[in-house]
């Protein structure tokens, strides 16, 4: 019997024109662990709603055609039964969890089935052990990190230990490394357990090597169901914006066929001789204690005036509590583009609250010469009307290219305009700032709407702000950034250009960095590839 | 990293009251009202007042418990103001306020002082024991177990205590956000734009606990909600601290009822203050502050 089977789907969301699912057929086999991708808003979320029998019990709406998770239609099941056999992980995990400890909330799920209370103590054991949270059991929900929500998320999602897992996004929050874990986490229930998966993700290098089969939604259909490397040629062809930076360098290069991986992809520069040697060691970035003011440009020229954003010896020590910040010095130069990476809780949002003026530093100052934009983390916070022309004027619209969702609810738009109209926002209507600090802007994005934010963002240093952005998107960080920092607990460990930064290390390092082991700083696939490309700079190694 | 939220909300610390079970937690905080309630002496509402805050200490809450005194204070002031000027008892007049037309002479007497006084005094108890509750003692073992008996009811509570840190967070995250808005020159920075500014926030902060509500909804009918079924019974052998501090709300009950029923540490205030010997009441507050306090004194077993 399939673990997920869809007959003809259908399904339109209540008050909604167009179908957010059409026609799709799908059968997922016991023990696959599947990748969807396709851009925001094109049906995957959906997709994954579906199958946990939310739409149409929860979310009402239209629904044709047939959809069965191990034989239970979906119609027929309420999700509460579905819910027997699926385990569902959404992106915000602070909205998963229900209940005040870690231990009532893996509690929950088995004691709604009327599970005994010797099975429920041994199901929280199980599952606290093999998600590696049982030494969260007796915290409080609400004092988990980021991360660690998410664990404890999946874990309450797994606990009745079901077939299929369902995930929408589970990374978009996560630093590299917490993400990193968690892919891992699920390859290991899939391999180990042989637990059905069905994972939504964006950035599809992460979890790629691992899939099974990957599904990509385009329009609410099905475009293309395959192995990764069969989708990796077809996204080649079809959909560019769906492949990974190493497919990417690949197919800039010239090589075929696109690799599924960093090892697959050294593996395949290898057997051709194409690897190139690294003459310099990489390693980090060094400290760099001034900041001697790189160019001035736009507006901001010839002033005079100094760094847009001066930070002398910060420290945030929270009453009773951490110190965040640990005396930290950072000037930007007018027309420079920061990335600020570290792991979640190292201080990066603290450090950009600072500079806004949102904190006040317990010891250190903090000088600007004018206004700091801030962009916090959630762009919907932003949105106070009914109408996105009720948020901003006409010309400030247009000037954002938002002039055509005028007439349309903020909460309507996607990911990437809520983005742009929330950076308008911030950036207001008159003078521009000074600096503008962003602070992970990319989550949950599509890379079409990264691309889009960050030449955004490369304009506006062009003019002459400075730009901050706290990142945990390495390929992000690259595309835009020419200065990168890289904070840990409360300390900058690391300062030095993006190439630099990003071409050495293991987690905070771009895909073609990784496959090309930091070679002449390349971190994107296109200086990858020029490198592949221009024979005088390949060493091929004996 | 976020900054704490100031909420009042439980966390597992390394204290013998934590570590004993909820219910018989929650019943020692309950037991330490009646001490409070029962008596008028000024020595032993003191020494329980004393108690509860050495208690708030040792469980580690002292911090929030301060909080909470202040939040008293701004209370128990106008306990007390209302009770002089409102009451016309009590023999000794401290002041005189002259002929107040309907409500007769103004005098101002010490017992009605006395009398606000104690009062404010067991209101704050009653407070601050109640912080201590809803700081040490796990909402969700608590409700677990009434879910046996309402599962949907204690569920529902179970939701409102998780949400109310998440609503916090969401309100402070909304108004950081419109902090970062640049002022328009529609609002300015008068009163009135002020007023228009904080509107607009509360409305996007209904706006997201609905956004939220429906989330939550969303997760609870995947995790079974639905089903309603009752939580199983559990059977857990009793800790030492279970033991200790059922024994002594049991011993504080039975010392208060006694002191009452003896009238061991009398104490009147109308129509004028008189007081009974002091002994029995500093016996009767050493004995009720001892009996509270001893079972913080054994910290095995009590790490998380």
């Amino acid at each position: 019997m399939s673990a997920l089977c869809f007959e003809r789907v259908t399904y339109t969301y209540p008050n909604a024109e167009r179908p957010a699912l059409r026609d799709v057929t799908l059968t997922i086999e016991p023990g696959e662990l599947c990748v969807l991708a396709g851009l925001s808003g094109h049906g995957k979320s959906t997709l994954l709603r579906v199958a946990c029998g939310l739409a149409p019990h929860f979310h009402g709406g239209v629904f044709a055609g047939r959809a069965s998770v191990q034989g239970r239609d979906t119609r027929e099941y309420p999700p509460a039964r579905l819910g027997e056999l699926t385990g569902v992980l959404f992106q915000d995990p602070e909205t998963q969890l229900v209940m005040g400890s870690v231990r009532a909330e893996l509690e929950l799920p088995l004691e709604s089935r009327g599970e005994s209370a010797a099975a429920v103590a041994r199901g929280v054991e199980e599952v606290a052990l093999a998600l590696g949270v049982d030494h969260l059991l007796e915290r409080s929900t609400h004092e988990l990190s980021g991360g660690e929500q998410q664990r404890v998320a999946l874990a309450a999602a797994l606990a009745g230990q079901p077939s299929l897992v369902l995930l929408d996004e589970p990374t978009s929050q996560l630093d590299p490394v917490a993400g990193d874990e968690l892919i891992g986490l699920l390859r290991r229930l899939n391999q180990e357990w042989d637990t059905t998966i069905l994972l939504c993700e964006h950035r599809l290098e992460r979890c790629l090597s691992a899939a099974d089969r990957v599904i990509a939604m385009h329009d609410g259909a099905l475009a293309h169901d395959g192995a990764p490397a069969a989708f990796l040629a077809w996204a080649e062809r079809e959909a560019p914006a769906l492949l990974t930076p190493g497919a990417k360098l690949f197919s800039l290069a010239g090589l075929q066929p696109p690799p599924v991986g960093v090892k697959q992809a050294r593996a395949r520069l290898r057997e051709r001789e194409l690897l190139p040697k690294v003459v310099e060691p990489q390693g980090q970035a060094e400290m760099r204690v001034d900041h001697a003011p790189r160019r001035k440009r736009g507006r901001f020229w010839g002033r005079g005036s100094g760094a847009p954003v001066e930070v002398h010896g910060v420290w945030f020590e929270m009453p009773r509590g951490p110190a965040v910040l640990r005396g930290v010095d950072l000037s930007l130069q007018p027309g420079e583009a920061v990335a600020l990476m570290g792991r979640n809780g190292a201080g990066k949002s603290t450090l950009l609250r600072h500079m806004a003026g949102l904190l006040a530093p317990t010891r250190g100052s903090v000088k600007s010469a004018g206004r700091v934009a801030l962009l916090l983390q959630n762009p919907g916070d932003y949105f106070l009307h009914e109408r996105v022309d009720q948020e901003l004027s006409a010309a400030a619209l247009r000037s954002a290219g938002l002039e055509p969702f005028a007439q349309r609810n903020p909460r309507d738009l996607s990911g990437g305009e809520r983005q742009r109209l929330a950076l308008a926002i911030v950036c207001g209507e008159g003078e521009p700032p000074a600096a503008l600090a962003l602070d992970e802007p990319t989550r949950g994005m599509d890379r079409e709407a990264k691309a889009i934010l960050g030449a955004e963002l490369r304009r506006r240093a062009e003019e002459g702000q400075a730009v901050v952005v706290a990142t945990h998107d390495p390929e992000f960080a690259a595309g835009f950034a020419e200065r990168a920092l890289l904070l840990a607990d409360g300390r900058i460990v690391a300062d030095g250009t993006a190439a630099e930064l990003l071409s050495g290390g293991w987690y905070f390092a771009t895909e073609t960095a990784r496959i090309l082991g930091g070679a002449d700083g390349a971190l994107l696939p296109e200086q990858g590839a020029r490198l592949l490309r221009a024979p005088g700079l390949v060493e091929a190694q004996a | 990293m976020s900054v704490r939220t100031s909420l009042f909300v439980y966390r597992r610390h390394a204290t013998p009251l934590h570590a004993a079970r909820a219910g018989v937690g929650a019943a020692w905080c309950l037991a330490l009202v009646p001490a409070a309630l029962a008596n008028d002496s000024p020595i032993v509402l003191t020494a329980v007042l004393a108690t509860v805050l050495t208690a708030g200490v040792l469980a580690g809450v002292g911090w929030e418990l301060w909080r909470s005194l202040r939040v008293a204070a701004i209370v128990a002031v106008p306990i007390v103001a209302v009770n002089v000027l409102v009451s016309r008892q009590g023999l000794t007049v401290f002041a005189r306020l002259g002929d107040l037309g309907p409500f007769g002479q103004g005098d101002l007497t010490v017992e009605a002082l006395v009398y606000g006084a104690s009062i404010a005094l067991k209101v704050t108890i009653l407070m601050l024991a109640t912080t201590i509750a809803s700081l040490a003692v796990d909402p969700d073992e608590l409700l677990r177990g009434a879910r046996r008996l309402s599962f949907r009811s204690a569920l529902t509570v179970s939701l409102a205590t998780r949400m109310l840190p998440v609503l916090a967070g969401d309100a402070r995250r909304l108004a950081d956000a419109q902090r970062t808005r640049p002022t328009t020159e529609a609002d300015g920075d008068s009163r009135a734009g002020r007023a228009r500014r904080r509107t607009r926030l509360i409305g996007a902060v209904v706006a997201s606990s609905l956004d939220r509500a429906l989330d939550v909804a969303a997760t609870l009918e995947l995790r079974g909600f639905a089903h309603g079924r009752r939580a199983p019974r559990r059977h857990r052998v009793l800790s030492r601290h279970d033991v200790a501090f059922a024994v002594s709300a049991v011993a504080l009950l039975m010392l208060t009822l006694a002191g009452k029923l003896s009238d061991f540490a009398p104490f009147h205030t109308y129509p004028e203050v008189r007081s009974g010997p002091v002994l029995p009441a500093c016996a009767l507050a050493a004995a009720l502050a001892l009996v509270a306090l001893l079972p913080f004194a054994d910290r095995r077993g009590i790490a998380p």
